[in-house]
Parts: C-alpha cells; sequence; structure tokens
C-alpha cells in the first residue's frame, strides 16, 4: 500500500474542500478501496472519510427514498420502506458479500466498486487497459468466463462487480452529485459507462465530485419487483448472471416492467429493448423469453461466457414468470 | 537391474511370504480387545478452550525483540532469465532493513527433495534465489526486511525486474505429448498389467471408455503459511505452521550446512494443512535474509503469494475403460492417464491407486505418466490421487451399471475382490460391502429412481448417487515415541508430531491413557517440535498409525523397565512384559488383575522420581505382507435446479470402514471436513491456469471458491468400527479418505437428478446448461 | 491513535496504512483475530464494531477510532467463557482453531441483527417482523466465514444451541 494522508469529513464541503489535494479519493467502508491499495492497484496520494456524510434514509416529498451515500448496505437492505417499497434493492444488498461486509460498505462505496477482472487485479502479472490505458487487455483472450457478454469492447471486457447497482438501475434511481462547481443528478443508468476505448473512465463522475445521496422515485411498480443472482456456489460468490426485475400487470397483460442485468456488462445492464418488446403484450413465459432473447440479441461471447447468454435468458424468464405468477 | 534393487526386491518378497507373526501387527494389539476404555469415547477436544478463546499461538503470533517484516516479489514469466532488477527504491524506502535478491543471497544448497532420503522435505530440487533464472511464473525474485508490514509491503511494491523469456511448457495440452512413465509412482510400478485387457475390453458385451478430467486445486487452509524465525548462537529457531517438522528441520540444516540438531522447529498449533504445510520455499528465504540483517523475521505469505510459492493439486487426464460379461463381472479395468509435474520434483498424483485395489478383473491395464511442465511445483493434497482417481473410476462405475441395467451398488457388490486383485495379497480387513449396506439403509438408496430426471421438487430436478471411497493404510518409518512416568503417577508421551486440527493431541491422549491404564487427566502429551523423538508426518493419514505403534513400542520398553525396577519386593518380581497389562496406575498380571502394584508405588520405592524411556516403532513391513486399506461408501443427494444448473447438496453421507474409531467425536469431524472438501472438488474448486503465461489467475480466496456454510448441508456420518487386527489400537487413518468417492457420488447423484453425465471439474452450472 | 478495544482505552502510534487487524494482532498483541487472506475473502478477522460484525482485514485502524471494538478476547463474560465458546467446543464447531475465534464473533453479531429482524438472503418474506434462525438461515448468514477444515455442522449446531433454542 502506498503511503497517503487521511482526513475525515463531517459535512460534504469538509469533503469536497479537503478532496481539492491533488489525488484525493473519497473512502466509504473501505471494502474494495483499501483491497485495491493492499494490490496498489489503487494508490491515491490523500483520502477523505466520507462516513461521517449524511447516511440518512429518508421518505421526499414526492414520496419517493432518498439516501445518504454513507448509508451502510445492512441498514439499506433492513429498512422497513426499502424493504416493502423497493423490494428488489433489499434482494440485491441481501444477495452480495456477506453481512460482515454489507455492515461496511456504503451505498457510494458500493456504487463506485470496480470490477473483479482476474486481469486487472494481476497488478504486475497482466495487461489491463483499465489499470494502465493502452496496455492491451489479458483477459479479452484469456480465462473470461466471468466477463462480458454485452456491450464490451476491444479494450475491455470486464464485468461491474454489484448486486446493487442492478437493482438501482432497475428503479429509475437518481444520483446527486457535489462539486466545488456546485451540484448536479445523474439517472442512475447513466452514471457508469461502456469501456469503450477508455475502460479507466469507469463512470461520469468529474475529479473531485461526491456521490451525496441517491434518490429513489416513487413508483408502485417497485412493489412488486426483485432479485435473483446466478453464482458459483450458494453464496458469498460473484454473479455470473443476475436479474433484477419489477412487473406490473393489467389483466393478464404487461402493464408496465423494469428489467436489468448484473455480470453481463461494464456496468449494470438496464434491459430497454426487453422491456419496449413487453409493454402492452401477454404475460406469458413465451413472451418473456422472447423479450429476453431481444435484449440478448447483440450479446457477443467470449471464449468462455457463452452460457451466459442462455443463463441470462432463462433467469430473466424466470424471474418475469416469478412476479407475474405473484401479481395474478 | 543393479544389485541394489535386486536385493530389495528379493527383500520384499521375503517380507510378503513371510509369517504373519513376524510383522508388525501380526500378533494383534491387546488394546483393541479392550472394550469401554477410553480410546472409543467421544473425547471432547482437549485444545478446545484455548481454540475458541483464539489463545492457541499459531507460528505468526510469536513476538520477539527487533522483529522484522518481510514481503515478497514474484516473477512474472514462466521461464527465463531475470535481465534487471532494480531493489533501489525499495532500498531507500522507510523502514526497510534488506533487500534480498540472487544477487546478494547468501550461497544455500538446494532443498534435498521429498521422498530422495529418509527426512528431505524439499517441494523440489531447485535453487533458491541462487542466479537469475526463473523456474515457474511466480518463483520468489526478492524479499524485503522491514521495521512494519506496511513498509515491507510499500517497499516491495517499487521492486521491478525485467526477463529474458525462453520457451517454456506451460499448456498442459502441449506437455501431454511428451508425457512419459515416470521411476515410480511413490515407490510402485508406473504401470501394472495382465492378460490383455484393451482386447478384452472390445470383447465385452458390456462396456464403458471414458476420458475425465481434473483441475488444479490449492489446499487453502485459513491460516496463511508464515514462521517467525532467529538465529542465535549458530542455531535456527522457527516458529512454524508445520506438518513435517522433524523433516523441516533436517532439510534446513542441509541448506544451511548445519548439524540438524541446530535447527528446531516448533509448531505446536496449525492452522490447517491438508498436504500443504510442508516445507517450502518462504521457509529458506525467511532463514537466509534473518541471518544477514541479524534480526528475527516474521514471514507470512499473502493469500496471492501461497498460491504463487506453495503447489497444489495437479491438473490429471484419465482414462477408464470397463467390459463386463451379461452378469456386469469385470472381464476388463482399464485406468490410464497424465498427470502434469515439473523435472524437479516427484509428486505423481497416484490417481491409479484405487483402481489396483478396487475390484477384482480378469485382465487388467493400469498406468499413469507425467507430462513435464515449467510450473510451480506440485504437491499433496489431501488424498493426492485417490480424490481424483475416484473420481473418474467411480463415475464409470456407474455408468457402467446404467449400461447393464443393474444398481451401481450390486455392481459393485459382484465384483468385490477376495483378495487384492493387483498383489494377490490378503486384505488385513475390508468391510467394503458392509458399509454399502449399512448406509444405503440409513440413506433410503431404494427410494432412487433408476431412471434420469424422475424427481422433481419446484424447480429442481433431485437426483442420487452413490461412489466408494479408498485410501491406503500408511504407516511411515521412523516413528519414535518418549513416554516418561512420575512417583505421582502421571504420564508424559513426547513425540515430533502434529496437530492441525485433526484431534491428535486429544486422540492421542486417549491412547496413552489407555495404553498406560491411568486416567485422562493425568496425561500430558508433547508434539509439534523437532526437538521431540520421531519423525512423523502428518499426511498419508499416517499419523495416528506411527504414533500408535511408537507408543506401544515405547510402552513395552517401560513396562520391562519398570518390573526392573520393582525389584525382588514387588509381586512383579519375575514377570516377562508380555506377562503383565498396565491398568488403575500400573502393572497387574493378565491372569490375575489384583496382582500387581502401581507406577508411583514401584518409583516410590526405588527412590525415583520419574522414569522415562525412548523406544522407536518397528519399520512398517506389514505395509508390504498385507493389502492394507480404508474403504467408505459415499451418497449424495442432489438438487440441480431446471433453470440455471446450478447444483446444491441436500445431503450426503459416508459410510466408513477404517477399522475402530477412536474418537468419535473428533472422526466425525475428519470425516466430514473431507466430505466437505469432497463438496468443493466436484462443483467448485479449480485452480485457473492461464496456459498462455502458466500464471495462476484467481490466486485468492474470493475468486478460488471452497465451500461456505451455505453449501453444506449436514452431513450423515458412520462407520463399520471393525477393529484391522493388523494395526495399532486396530485403527486405519481417517484423515483423507474422507474426501475420496465424493466426487463421484455427487456426478452420479447430478447424472441421476437431470441425466447430464460430467467428465470434467469441477461440475459447474455451464456444464450442465 | 486512539482507539477502545474490549472496554479499554488505547492510544497507539501507527502508520496510516494499518489496517485494523493488524492494529490488533502486531500493535496491540491481541492475537485472537485471524489473519486467512487479507482480502475480505474468508471471515478470519471478524470483529464487532459497536456490536456489529465487520472484516478488520478491511478496515484501516484510523476508521475505527472512537468505535467501541470487540475481539474474541473481549467476548468473556465475567471471566466465564461466552457460552457459544461453550457450545464450539461441546459440539466440536473447529478443528484446527483458525477461523474460530471470527466464527464465534460473527455468529454473536449475527445474532443480533437476527434479533433485531434483519432479513436476509434466504428470508422468503421482506415484511416480516420477526426472524425465525432455522438451519438455512444461520448457513446464509454465517456464509462469510470459511472453514476449510469443514467444521460447518458442528458451528450450525453450536449456534442453534445458544442463539436458537435458547429462545
Amino acid at each position: 500500500m502506498n503511503p497517503f494522508t487521511y482526513a475525515r469529513a463531517e459535512q460534504a464541503e469538509d469533503a469536497l474542500k479537503l478532496a481539492e489535494a491533488q489525488g484525493a479519493r473519497f473512502l466509504g467502508g473501505g471494502t474494495n478501496l483499501v483491497d485495491l491499495m493492499r494490490e496498489t492497484i489503487e494508490r491515491p496520494q490523500s483520502l477523505v472519510d466520507v462516513t461521517g456524510l449524511s447516511a440518512a434514509i429518508e421518505e421526499t416529498s414526492a414520496g419517493g427514498l432518498r439516501i445518504g451515500a454513507a448509508a451502510r448496505n445492512s441498514a439499506v437492505a433492513e429498512h422497513r420502506l426499502v424493504r416493502t417499497l423497493y423490494p428488489v434493492l433489499s434482494r440485491a444488498l441481501l444477495a452480495g458479500a456477506s453481512g460482515q461486509i454489507r455492515n461496511m460498505a456504503t451505498l457510494g462505496g458500493n456504487i463506485m466498486q470496480r470490477t473483479r477482472c482476474a486481469y486487472f487485479y494481476d497488478d504486475d502479472g497482466s495487461r489491463c487497459n483499465k489499470r494502465t490505458p493502452g496496455q492491451g487487455c489479458d483477459a479479452a483472450e484469456g480465462f473470461n468466463r466471468y466477463h462480458a457478454i454485452l456491450g464490451a469492447s476491444p479494450s475491455c471486457v470486464a464485468t461491474h462487480a454489484s448486486d446493487m447497482c442492478v437493482a438501482l438501475a432497475v428503479l429509475d434511481a437518481v444520483i446527486h452529485l457535489r462539486s466545488p462547481r456546485g451540484e448536479r443528478t445523474v439517472p442512475f443508468v447513466d452514471f457508469h459507462r461502456l469501456p469503450g476505448e477508455t475502460p479507466q473512465v469507469e463512470t461520469v463522475l468529474e475529479p473531485g465530485e461526491l456521490i451525496l445521496t441517491v434518490e429513489l422515485p416513487a413508483n408502485p411498480i417497485a412493489k412488486r419487483s426483485t432479485y435473483r443472482k446466478v453464482r458459483d456456489r450458494s453464496s458469498y460468490a460473484f454473479a455470473l448472471v443476475s436479474v433484477a426485475a419489477a412487473l406490473e400487470l393489467d389483466g393478464g397483460k404487461v402493464k408496465d416492467v423494469r428489467l436489468a442485468l448484473g455480470g453481463v456488462a461494464h456496468k449494470p445492464w438496464r434491459a430497454l429493448r426487453a422491456e419496449e418488446a413487453l409493454r402492452g403484450r401477454e404475460a406469458t413465459p413465451e413472451n418473456f423469453r422472447a423479450a429476453a432473447g431481444a435484449e440478448l440479441i447483440d450479446a457477443k461471447p467470449l471464449r468462455y461466457n457463452a452460457f451466459k447468454i442462455e443463463l441470462a435468458a432463462r433467469t430473466i424468464t424466470a424471474v418475469l414468470q416469478e412476479l407475474a405468477e405473484e401479481a395474478q | 537391474m543393479s544389485l541394489k534393487s535386486a536385493a530389495m526386491k528379493l527383500m520384499q518378497k521375503a517380507i510378503e511370504h513371510a509369517p504373519d507373526s513376524m510383522m508388525p501387527g501380526g500378533k494383534p494389539d491387546p488394546l483393541i480387545t479392550r472394550k469401554h476404555g477410553i480410546v472409543g469415547a467421544p473425547v471432547t477436544r482437549i485444545d478446545g478452550p484455548l481454540k475458541v478463546k483464539g489463545a492457541a499461538p499459531f507460528a505468526a503470533e510469536f513476538e520477539a525483540e527487533g522483529l522484522l517484516y518481510t514481503a515478497v516479489a514474484f516473477s512474472t514469466i514462466a521461464k527465463g532469465r531475470i535481465t534487471s532488477l532494480d531493489t533501489s527504491a525499495a532500498e531507500k524506502a522507510p523502514g526497510v532493513r534488506l533487500v534480498m535478491t540472487h544477487k546478494n543471497a547468501p550461497k544455500l544448497k538446494p532443498t534435498p527433495m521429498f521422498n530422495t532420503q529418509p527426512k528431505a522435505a524439499g517441494p523440489s530440487d531447485l535453487p533458491i534465489m541462487q542466479d537469475d533464472s526463473i523456474h515457474w511464473n511466480g518463483e520468489p525474485i526478492a524479499v524485503v526486511l522491514a521495521d512494519t508490514q506496511e513498509q515491507a509491503d510499500y517497499a516491495k511494491s517499487l521492486i521491478s525486474a525485467t526477463y529474458k523469456e525462453e520457451p517454456a511448457v506451460i499448456d498442459f495440452d502441449a506437455a501431454m505429448k511428451n508425457a512419459h512413465e515416470p521411476k515410480t509412482i511413490l515407490g510402485e510400478p508406473p504401470t501394472i498389467n495382465e492378460g490383455d485387457a484393451e482386447a478384452a475390453l472390445s470383447a465385452a458385451p458390456n462396456l464403458v471408455d471414458k476420458t475425465y478430467t481434473t483441475p488444479r486445486h490449492n489446499h487453502n487452509p485459513i491460516e496463511l503459511h508464515g514462521v517467525t524465525l532467529f538465529w542465535e548462537d549458530g542455531e535456527l529457531y522457527v516458529h512454524d505452521s508445520s506438518q513435517t517438522v522433524a523433516q523441516s528441520a533436517w532439510t534446513l540444516a542441509e541448506v544451511f550446512g548445519l548439524d540438524e540438531k541446530k535447527v528446531h522447529i516448533w509448531s505446536p498449533y496449525v492452522g490447517g494443512g491438508f498436504g500443504s504445510k510442508t516445507l517450502w520455499q518462504h521457509h529458506v528465504l525467511a532463514a537466509a535474509a534473518s541471518k544477514m540483517a541479524d534480526r528475527p523475521v516474521r514471514l507470512v505469505l499473502s493469500r496471492e503469494g501461497v498460491y504463487r510459492t506453495v503447489g497444489g493439486r495437479t491438473t490429471t487426464q484419465q482414462r477408464v475403460a470397463i467390459g463386463a460379461d451379461a452378469d456386469g463381472r469385470f472381464q476388463s479395468l482399464i485406468h490410464t492417464g497424465v498427470a502434469a509435474m515439473t523435472e524437479h520434483n516427484d509428486c505423481p498424483e497416484q490417481f491409479t491407486f484405487p483402481a489396483r485395489h478396487l475390484y477384482a478383473t480378469k485382465s487388467f491395464l493400469i498406468g499413469q505418466k507425467v507430462a513435464d511442465m515449467d510450473m510451480l511445483a506440485n504437491t499433496f493434497m489431501r488424498a493426492p490421487g485417490e480424490s481424483i482417481g475416484t473420481f473418474a473410476l467411480e463415475s464409470a462405475i456407474d455408468e457402467l451399471a446404467e449400461q447393464i441395467g443393474i444398481d451401481p451398488i450390486e455392481l459393485r457388490a459382484r465384483n468385490e475382490p477376495e483378495s487384492d486383485p493387483t498383489t494377490g495379497k490378503q486384505f488385513s480387513s475390508r468391510n467394503l460391502i458392509k458399509a454399502y449396506r449399512d448406509g444405503a439403509e440409513r440413506f433410503g438408496w431404494n427410494s432412487r429412481s433408476a431412471k434420469p430426471a424422475a424427481r422433481r421438487d419446484g424447480e429442481w430436478l433431485v437426483g442420487m448417487g452413490c461412489a466408494t471411497g479408498t485410501y491406503p493404510y500408511y504407516r511411515m518409518p521412523g516413528g519414535k515415541a518418549r513416554l516418561t512416568v512420575s512417583k505421582d503417577g502421571f504420564v508424559t508421551a513426547e513425540f515430533a508430531a502434529h496437530e492441525m486440527g485433526m484431534g491428535t493431541a486429544t486422540t492421542q491422549t486417549q491412547v496413552v491413557a489407555e495404553r498406560m491404564g491411568v486416567a485422562q487427566q493425568c496425561v500430558q502429551i508433547n508434539y509439534g517440535s523437532s526437538d521431540l523423538a520421531g519423525v512423523f508426518l502428518a499426511g498419508g493419514s499416517s499419523q495416528s498409525a506411527s504414533i500408535g505403534a511408537s507408543i506401544h513400542a515405547a510402552h513395552t520398553a517401560l513396562v520391562e523397565q519398570l518390573i526392573k525396577l520393582a525389584g525382588s519386593k514387588s509381586p512383579l518380581h519375575g514377570l516377562d512384559a508380555d506377562d503383565v497389562e498396565s491398568r488403575d496406575g500400573g502393572l497387574h498380571t493378565k491372569k490375575d488383575p489384583s496382582h500387581g502394584e502401581s507406577y508411583a508405588a514401584i518409583l516410590r520405592r526405588a527412590g525415583k522420581d520419574e522414569l522415562s524411556v525412548e523406544e522407536s516403532a518397528p519399520p512398517p513391513m506389514e505395509l508390504q505382507h498385507w493389502s492394507m486399506h480404508s474403504f467408505s461408501a459415499i451418497f449424495a443427494e442432489v438438487g440441480v435446479n431446471t433453470i440455471t444448473c446450478e447444483t446444491r447438496v441436500r445431503r450426503l453421507l459416508g459410510s466408513f470402514d477404517c477399522g475402530r474409531i477412536l474418537n468419535p467425536k473428533t472422526a466425525t469431524s475428519q470425516f466430514r471436513g473431507g466430505m466437505i472438501m469432497g463438496i468443493g472438488l466436484a462443483l467448485m474448486e479449480e485452480t485457473i491456469w492461464d496456459s498462455r503465461k502458466g500464471r495462476i489467475m484467481n490466486p485468492s480466496l474470493a475468486e478460488y471458491h471452497v465451500p461456505v456454510h451455505m453449501d453444506v448441508p449436514e452431513i450423515d456420518v458412520m462407520w463399520t468400527d471393525i477393529p484391522d487386527p493388523h494395526t495399532p489400537l486396530g485403527a486405519r487413518g481417517i484423515g483423507e479418505i474422507g474426501i475420496t468417492g465424493v466426487g463421484a457420488a455427487i456426478a452420479n447423484a447430478i447424472y441421476n437428478a437431470c441425466g447430464k453425465r460430467i467428465r470434467e471439474l469441477p461440475i459447474t452450472l455451464d456444464k450442465l446448461m | 491513535m486512539r482507539f477502545l478495544i474490549n472496554g479499554q482505552p488505547v492510544e497507539v502510534d501507527v502508520d496510516m496504512r494499518t489496517s485494523l487487524l493488524d492494529l490488533l494482532r502486531d500493535h496491540l498483541n491481541l492475537h485472537g483475530s485471524k489473519k486467512g487472506c487479507n482480502q475480505g475473502a474468508c471471515g478470519a478477522c471478524t470483529v464487532l464494531a459497536d456490536g456489529e460484525r465487520i472484516l478488520s482485514c478491511l478496515a484501516l485502524a484510523v476508521q475505527y477510532q472512537g468505535r467501541e471494538i470487540t475481539t474474541i478476547e473481549g467476548i468473556a463474560e465475567d471471566g466465564q467463557m461466552h457460552p457459544l465458546q461453550r457450545a464450539f467446543i461441546e459440539h466440536d464447531g473447529f478443528q484446527c482453531g483458525y477461523c474460530t475465534p471470527g466464527q464465534i464473533c460473527s455468529a454473536i453479531g449475527m445474532a443480533a441483527e437476527a434479533k433485531r429482524g434483519m432479513p436476509s438472503h434466504m428470508t422468503r418474506d421482506l415484511g416480516a417482523e420477526f426472524i425465525t434462525l432455522d438451519r438455512h438461515e444461520v448457513r446464509e448468514r454465517m456464509s462469510g466465514n470459511i472453514c476449510r477444515c469443514g467444521a460447518y455442522n458442528g458451528i450450525v449446531n453450536a449456534i442453534s444451541e445458544v442463539f436458537v433454542e435458547a429462545e
């Protein structure tokens, strides 16, 4: 781990001021950043601890929910309103990591967590464009069973590792950001980037910009939502494929639907094509499967991950079917 | 044939044909028939309180004045030469006391390789940091010593190296093209055959002929490999995490050119080993760096460091072919294949061993080769060979049973041999079919549908499978124990053995108490130090037998001396050791138990505080005289998800035939622990190997999946408890057998659940899609 | 830096990079918390911070000043072993004993979570007020603590006896 200076902020203003120092990074629970610093993949010269900032979970005037970036994963998962109004978020959080890590990790930190690509983690032994831009990607032709089938580029085939973010993508969440230049909001689905030729730039966050809160808009559809994670062991493993979905029926027809995929792309993958294909259609397994197919039509398998296409299609179908059965 | 090997062959023949009574174990251990004693009781672990308090001191937890912390840098190529190694920034970094590389490392002899000499423990015969050559991807290239761990780690990250790469054999498929027979497989011939097995196979009305592959595995004990060590007056003191204290001490002495008495290894607590806590380069590097810096050193490998420098189980490709007549009787049994190895070690992963002893067959061809690769020396991991060999063999049995249309247990029963099918020796004790019948009854095997995909539970297809597990009985040469009895009636037993969680400290306390005829509370055992008597290996499931025989020998010697010491006034006067037995805190005549004297009385009369003897166990000739093996019948019930193809083990039962069980409580844990590692082997464990660079790509407990709580159902274990008449206490080792057979039982259950036969481990969901 | 460890205030001068785990092990002579991976993947380093279970290997010590840290050395009650420690011995909930302190600290934190109604991945009804800690729930909630010796059955038995059957 490189040496660094440490400062703790109690207010957002302080955090931003402290972070103006060159190379500063905001530190949440540390569950990802400390690990990456220990691997010397991250080498910040200074850390600004933002766990003292808002961790509040409160209703908005519009009937939604606002969650402070410092809220612990476990606190969000456990919150009564999250459990009842946005069950997909609770489910996704509870499917991630372990009880101990959920007690440490923050909302903001989880959003900022980086890929688990083995070649990214292999600091000195493998090439990685994300770690060292322009170096090349050893994952593309390497061990890529865990890697992306959607939206990848020749520069990077890594996936986003978060479960929580897949739920936020499906909930139409909005991120509130603040920088010395002021505040702005970004739709959650636009926050993370596809790799393109600059896989090292993973989000639209600007240098020194801080995640303040995440807002979940009021939406009745979210009440009927869930999350399903498919992995290599029963617990405490990253997703091969995960599906977050919300469904509202009108009679036997899909009135509205939200669908997002995890483990398949460089960002939480909102499945807009599938949603489009489903609205107004009969809620049948055949239609669910067809919608999954529409979403996955551009999927490009790598050497070891072709199974993810079928797995994603099956899981989407099953999750939507489960929600449809609940609704009927 | 050389004169020496001819003589050895002759000796072997003589042992095989000698009368039973001349063998160790030829006369059954009298304790076998002693019932209701402390041996066999479910005694709670004596080291339990320390461990649950976190107060048991492990190797990296010893303090020393001026202790330095260590970080190790590793190569990133598989083969070639270091062309530059820039350590200047590291040397200038805060707190750094030493950067050791091949340029300044002291001259060190290579470690004598395991199996080449009685106490050799070297993982390979490669030089350690002596020149610029690189032999595997991950070889240590620099060692940093600093005042704190943080400083050492940071300084290590400042080291940069460049290399000139040389062509390396790092692809197993390519390496297999040059596969060759090693001289021996752990002393056994690489290939044995009888009749024309290929012809018999072709002619058989029923046959299977399949290829099975198994990946690399890593042991992953939760305690990281590490040492705290120091030099004092030219002697080396090492707090280690070791399953080979005496061998490691001797080997380190060879490396540093010392008398072996000048190396002291202490390792009373070991945080799991499973075959990995032997001697590796980090021991030598830490000792060398400590010598250079003249400071005590703690070296704890990072988890990545363990993967880079501590070998694991190697990868194999195996062929199993069985030809059977219409009734299922084997006409031909073929088990062949290749394991990856290096030119610098001797660990051929004996996956053909089960086939040598399990089934009667008219003809057989059993042989294995190794493919040399440029990689970290592979090593023994829980049931080396048998774990993955039974996966292939017992999967094939299941395939054959289905083809013939008989129950797989019945097929095994029909081919149960009278005597060892390849050596012709008598089994010392074999009750495999009883284990099957008992297990099948408890498991409810008869409710299994022979037809796959016949049982559904919601999203899950449910199936059952079974398989045979087996592991040889080993007792290693070199066993020796010291027994001391004091005038207050307390007994101390000392031997250089190990407690890695197997329960050794507890069961051997029971054994000594029983042997000496004293209460458990009166027994103290000392172990885990190379300064103690004997050479023991906490491996090959041999340790309990080796200790048992050593204590037996020491006890006999002690009794002889006690009788002598008792003198003419004693009721024991004039008796032979054979005439008396230890009970009730003393010696009593066998004919009349009331006739005897306590140890305390004997010592007090003689005016002695204590009497102490050290005695060696006889050489383990019984291994060449009988066919000695443990057996198990493993039953698994799994669910395979119809949507995601995830597999979950729902029930697991192990029915064991391992001789007498010394402590049912700790034995249950041993069996379950092995079986859980078997769940890992079956469903998730794989060390990912990038064959472009010969590099392990998941050197991490996050990406190398071992079973977690959620993967493990309640595991039922049972045993025949039939003593082996030819082993100390009638027991055979139980450390390894738990994992054997589990891979196949689960694979067979998966087939029964969903109709898909997977012959490639691990059986991850993508293979079932 | 100032810490509160097992009820004792301590002041110690350490490198900013020091993890809570290394602080305990290398600087405070509290070796009960174990290092198994140093990467948040095994749970052996689990301690309680204000009663909540965390991984001390991923925690920078500096972040935990002012928090009440409880390690395995601090869970005894009135000098007596915690009932869970006794149950681990009775049910043979360990072999080598290396993951054990982490398992025990984790279980204590886990039981408190369940008691206050925290759901888990295994909880069917997210709206439920109370959690019944059946074996599935215990196994899921304890899955962040790896035991390579495979003492899982004994661990679950011990936890069930102390935290489930006692209720």
